[in-house]
């Protein structure tokens, strides 16, 4: 381990012996040199392999190109947008994404903070509590995957049999077999790997909400209800807004789960799988880098939706309270 | 107040039975005889426990391959992303210098970038260098989009430690090389460590780049490997040996987090609160 933090202390007695002989410009010259350099190996780093690979992938989306015959590239302009975006199966993915997006985030944000509330009061057991919740944070999302196929398999499955009395699941119940139930069992495999990762977010949110405030407005007569919306959710705002972002763009990604449950079967395609097919599958480099392209956009504008969205919601929240 | 513990304790069995609940199940699936699981057996706890299925899976080639392949991977993109993001969170947090908020912004937007997209233009530059099927095509891309992630929990650490501590032991006569190894190193350690699991938990994890980049078991890792164990009847998937699987890839991260829940924790949640 020491050599990992050894380099930046070997470049330490350079950093403190300059502003002793020179002056203070030339000391911030030679601070902002050095954490430029610093900083250097892990920006290549990064733009090397995402930068890079997009500029390609905008270059190759002008062309029909097909890696198996690759003599036959031919420029085509806009051609894959258009192909792409007059596709029905295009608009099918991309709707069966956002609502697998927002149906996920919304239900781990409920369940989430009700978890980070949990954790929050509880006196015993805290360790045991981490561990456990930390295991399907931890666990690989294929590993994931396979538990909730078999979970909801016909012959091998619990669900069929410990759920009969419920008017709509019979022992023959194929999960898989319709695209309602399999796009149920692919959210629930998704929403028990990553409501953990969002309610240790909440905690962190919770921890930071002062007890005083809550008990001034115990003492001022309010419900717990009350408590709730005007006091502890407004005072989290940040740390929801972190929770949300970062799982709602990793939720748009949803690959690994739908690759293993239904490999797309029965409409729960999404749109990294589609994606994926035509590269992969198909070797189509340019409509693949079309969508690969339209993806990336499609990511930035949530991104910028959620920011945004989440500013105006605030501001009007605070504008009641 | 009584109402409230009740509540918390009933809140705690649920989360317990939530959390360990599919973990439990493929434990129990591992020890169920291929012969059970193809006539089907839907209740939860196997008729006859049997060890057949960890045998067989400790016996074929392709998935001790791909565990030799997925520790390799893992732990070299670990280290290699935890150095520069050592140095890079080292820089962030102690010196003043142009471009630091746009390190920072690179790094998040890095950290949401859909993966799949790089996927087809990867696997085509991957092939004329020479990268496709090999541990070096996977390494590099695990570190480019592990280093946000432990940049952002270094800098967190590094902002906390007092580093005039350094300053004052070098007054008490330490060297500048004493002064960095006997207090810096223990102070950064923790976080260092916490950054170096983490990353270690999403290259163990990583599959859309594991299957697109490699084509054989000298490369696939532990997830792209086991995608691919689906057997000959794609409608009776070998459950045993898969949950069998599944279980032995999993027994590492649970050890970790067994050890290091504490830090795991501390380190998902600083970068998000104060950064």
């Amino acid at each position: 381990m020491s050599t990992t933090v050894a380099t930046p202390a070997a470049q330490e007695p350079q950093r403190t012996d300059k502003p002793a002989k020179a002056n203070v410009t030339a000391r911030s010259v030679a601070e902002n040199r050095l954490g430029l350099r610093l900083v250097a190996p892990a920006v290549i780093l990064m733009l090397l392999v995402t930068a890079w690979p997009m500029i390609q992938a905008l270059y190759l989306s002008m062309f029909r190109y097909r890696l198996t015959a690759p003599d036959d590239k031919e420029f085509v302009g806009l051609g894959n947008y258009a192909t792409v975006l007059g596709d029905s199966l295009f608009w099918q993915d991309t709707f069966n994404t956002v609502l697998i997006m927002v149906v996920t985030v919304a239900v781990e944000l409920v369940i989430g903070f009700a978890f980070a509330m949990v954790m929050h009061r509880i006196i015993f057991a805290r360790g045991l509590m981490r561990t456990s919740i930390l295991i399907p944070y931890g666990i690989i999302t294929v590993v994931s995957a396979f538990a909730w196929q078999f979970t909801f398999s016909v012959n091998n499955g619990w669900v069929n049999s410990w759920f009969e009395w419920l008017p709509w699941i019979g022992p023959d119940t194929n999960w898989f077999g319709d695209h309602w139930p399999a796009m149920f069992a692919i959210m629930v495999s998704e929403i028990w790997k990553t409501t953990p990762f969002m309610s240790l977010l909440l905690l962190a949110g919770l921890s930071q909400v002062s007890e005083d405030m809550l008990e001034a407005a115990k003492v001022d007569g309010a419900t717990w209800w009350q408590r709730l919306f005007k006091v502890i959710l407004p005072n989290m705002r940040a740390a929801i807004m972190v929770a949300v972002l970062f799982r709602a763009l990793d939720a748009f990604r949803i690959f690994d789960n739908i690759f293993v449950m239904t490999k797309g079967a029965q409409d729960t395609e999404s749109s990294s799988f589609l994606t994926y097919r035509q590269v992969i599958e198909q070797l189509q480099l340019g409509m693949g880098s079309a969508l690969s392209v339209l993806l990336f956009l499609t990511v930035l504008l949530l991104a910028w939706l959620i920011v945004k969205l989440f500013r105006v919601d605030l501001a009007q929240a605070r504008g009641e309270g | 107040m009584k109402k409230n513990n009740v509540g918390t304790g009933v809140g705690f069995v649920l989360i317990l039975v939530w959390c360990l609940l599919p973990v439990a199940w493929i434990i129990s699936l591992s020890f169920k005889s291929p012969e059970e699981t193809a006539a089907g057996s839907p209740q939860f706890l196997p008729k006859d426990a049997t060890l057949q299925n960890y045998r067989d899976i400790l016996d074929n080639p392709d998935f001790v391959d791909a565990l030799r392949n997925s520790f390799g991977i893992a732990l070299i993109a670990t280290f290699l992303s935890v150095v520069f993001a050592t140095l890079a969170a080292y820089a962030i947090a102690r010196l003043e210098f142009r471009g630091k908020k746009a390190v920072l912004s690179l790094a998040l937007a890095i950290a949401m970038f859909p993966v799949v997209a790089l996927v087809g233009p990867l696997f085509d530059m991957w092939r004329t260098f020479g990268l496709f099927n090999t541990w070096p095509g996977l390494i590099i891309p695990y570190m480019s989009f592990t280093l946000p992630l432990a940049i952002w929990t270094l800098a967190a650490f590094f902002r906390e430690i007092p580093w005039e501590l350094e300053q004052a032991a070098q007054v008490d006569g330490a060297t500048s090389w004493q002064a960095f190894r006997k207090v810096i190193v223990p102070l950064a350690a923790p976080g260092v460590f916490t950054a170096a699991i983490l990353t270690f938990f999403f290259a163990w994890n990583e599959f859309v780049l594991a299957i697109s980049l490699t084509s054989t078991t000298g490369s696939r890792t532990v997830p792209a490997q086991l995608s691919y164990f689906v057997g000959p009847d794609p409608f009776n998937p070998p459950y045993g040996q898969l949950a069998t699987a599944s279980v032995v890839v999993t027994v590492p991260i649970i050890i970790i987090v067994l050890i290091f829940q504490r830090k795991i924790v501390a380190g998902l949640t600083s970068g998000a609160v104060k950064g």
